[in-house]
């Protein structure tokens, strides 16, 4: 399974667009070369508010989107990834982890959470494409199971937003066992019929991808997603051709049934809130659904 | 068995082999008695055979694991099982040649037997594959192990693939949601349930059809995330440090016994599996007999309990408990 891959633009700049800026105040769009003020962009959620093009977003900020102001209760915090099988690479796998710590703003690449989603109670994970591009450990795994667990106790809907790179490869073994720990407990609530929504973001790919990332009741993804089993790379050396335009793209997983909806992340919340609506039998919301901020979308 | 290939490793093992046919050509042509010599050739040809396969690197054992002449679902199918009816399709596209499955009997008890499935010749890989599924091949698997469900009957899959196919039809066809749609529905499924690697355990293609409740392996069977070559190429940016990839894996059969993965390690013949089809075919069938005895003993609300509970136990980690 692939790790990590960058963020590829839709569009090439022009040599004239390849102005440097500072980076902490302007982030130039990678899709139509607009030079956006960062804090704007942040507000509007890291989509584009010239072309919409959908920038990562980080995973505390999902957390935001998502759940009511002053809702959320963050769970195993302090969950640590081991190193099970003394993993020496060019590096330690130990090392990876502390830099991984320090860095991308998470004890590991998952934030599992509860809280109100538009007032609905849900549990959600959240995956963190910042730390070790995403993978799936034993950390990301338990994590997953003990949310699906949670949410089957207290009969609460689970939302699962996925970007990952695939499977852990420094775990080994364990990281591969994780698709199957996590998609048992995804099988409980599919028996229990308590609903669970996976939202698909770039990328979703391998092992995350072919388990609970395409298990949902209902699969959303947000517009420009990679998403697929194998990597690029790794189908083109296989194959040895070229991949066709717009291959492996949320739009292509959509045309060939994979998905049920590709949804703008600024509507992602408000979309959530009225599936489960439908399908808890709940009132439709009066106007209350739409996204905390932005302020200033385009719409 | 068809043409002998042979292994690095295995040149000394070869060679003493070459000795004894000259040995026995020699004495049929001059009628001499070599009783003797043949029979210290032969037991130096034994314990070299041990030696060599006792201390065999990761890398040898994914080397033995691949091994052309090593016997796959098929053929186990041949040696252990009766009254085979091949089962076809996944009433959604196609037949995928690289899983086989249908009604067997093991010592006169049906089971549906399912099994990733190499070709033996460049021809026979055209339609296997090479063992690498597509997603109606993992479809298959699982409208088979849903008929063996509602039938009250066990499941038997023999796992070997370096993976499932990474293609442009694969993609199209959604390889992951059929592999994840097996992991999950697998893990349900009310009849006893059992897997063997017997050869290769490539990935999520091999774990699409092992979310069973033993896991068994035989002696010089591999089982891992990733193959050692994908991820020498990642994290040493370089194919050529398989060797070194193999071996941080920790891969081999041992292994996973040793991490509780799998549940049982079944001995290969010294020489590998390769070397004595009928010995390593009776071996397994001894193994599969004994669990599935096991499993059938426990009431099924347990079973599938007690499946749950094994997927749920495994991963490691600090901080919390």
């Amino acid at each position: 399974m692939d790790l990590w891959f960058p963020k590829k633009p839709k569009t090439k700049l022009k040599a004239a667009d390849k102005r440097e800026l500072p980076g902490d105040v302007w982030e130039k769009c990678p899709s139509c070369g607009d030079i956006l003020y960062r804090e704007k962009l942040r507000e509007n959620w890291n989509v584009c508010p010239t072309c919409g093009y959908h920038l990562r977003l980080p995973a505390a900020d999902y957390v935001r989107l998502l759940l009511d102001e002053g809702t959320e209760e963050e769970y195993d915090v302090e969950m640590r990834s081991v190193d099970p099988l003394g993993f020496v690479d060019l590096k330690p796998y130990p090392e990876r982890l502390e830099a991984a710590q320090r860095n991308a703003g998470s004890g590991d690449a998952l934030i599992a959470a509860s809280g109100a989603l538009d007032t609905i109670q849900i549990q959600t994970a959240i995956m963190n494409f910042a730390f070790i591009g995403g993978s799936m450990g034993s950390v990301v795994g338990e994590k997953i199971a003990r949310a699906g667990l949670r949410s089957l106790e207290r009969s609460e809907p689970l939302v699962i937003v996925s970007a990952s790179g695939g499977a852990r490869m420094m775990e080994g073994i364990f990281s591969l066992m994780q698709m199957a720990k996590t998609s048992a407990v995804l099988a409980q609530l599919d028996q229990a019929s308590i609903p669970y929504i996976s939202v698909l973001t770039d990328p979703t790919t391998g092992g995350v991808t072919a388990s609970y990332a395409m298990l949902g009741d209902i699969n959303l993804a947000e517009p420009g997603a990679l998403i697929g089993f194998a990597g690029p790379r790794v189908i083109e050396q296989t194959i040895k051709q070229e991949l066709p335009e717009g291959f492996q793209t949320s739009e292509f997983l959509l045309e060939h049934g994979m998905l049920d909806a590709i949804v703008d992340r600024r509507e992602l919340k408000s979309r959530i809130s009225a599936l489960l609506r439908h399908i808890l039998g709940m009132p439709g919301s009066n106007g209350r659904t739409q996204a905390a901020p932005p302020p200033d979308s385009p719409e | 068995m068809a043409t002998v290939a042979h292994l690095d490793f295995e040149k000394a093992i070869t060679e003493v082999e070459q000795q004894i046919e000259r040995l026995q050509d020699l004495a049929r042509e001059r009628g001499l008695d070599v009783t003797a010599e043949l029979r210290s050739l032969e037991r130096k040809l034994h314990s070299l055979k041990r030696d060599v396969y006792e201390n065999l690197a990761p890398i040898e054992r994914v080397m033995v694991a691949r091994h052309p002449n090593r016997p796959y679902t098929l053929d186990y199918l041949k040696l252990i099982f009766s009254d085979f009816i091949e089962l076809h399709g996944d009433r959604l596209y196609r037949d995928d040649g690289s899983i086989v499955g249908g009604w067997a009997r093991l010592e006169g008890e049906s089971v549906m037997l399912i099994g990733h499935q190499k070709g033996r010749d460049m021809k026979e890989n055209l339609s296997r594959n090479f063992g690498m599924a597509h997603p109606e091949g993992y479809r298959k698997a699982l409208r088979l192990m849903r008929m063996a469900e509602k039938f009250g009957r066990p499941i038997i899959t023999m796992i070997d693939t370096m993976g499932a196919y990474p293609g442009i039809g694969a993609e199209e066809r959604g390889q992951a949601e059929a592999i994840a749609r097996n992991l999950r529905g697998m893990a349900t499924l009310r009849t006893p349930m059992i897997a063997v690697v017997i050869g290769e355990g490539g990935s999520g293609g091999a774990l699409a059809i092992g979310v069973t409740d033993r896991l068994l392996m035989l002696e010089n069977s591999v089982y891992s995330v990733i193959s050692p070559e994908g991820c020498a190429a990642i994290l040493w940016k370089s194919g050529a440090e398989r060797d070194k990839a193999a071996t941080a894996l920790k891969l081999t059969a041992t292994d996973l016994q040793q991490l509780g993965v799998a549940d049982m390690v079944i001995p290969e013949p010294a020489g590998g599996a390769h070397s004595d089809w009928e010995r390593t075919a009776s071996a397994l069938r001894d193994a599969l007999i004994r669990y599935l005895d096991d499993l059938r003993a426990l009431p099924v609300d347990e079973l599938v309990r007690q499946r749950l509970q094994k997927y749920l136990q495994i991963g490691e980690w600090r901080g919390t408990p």
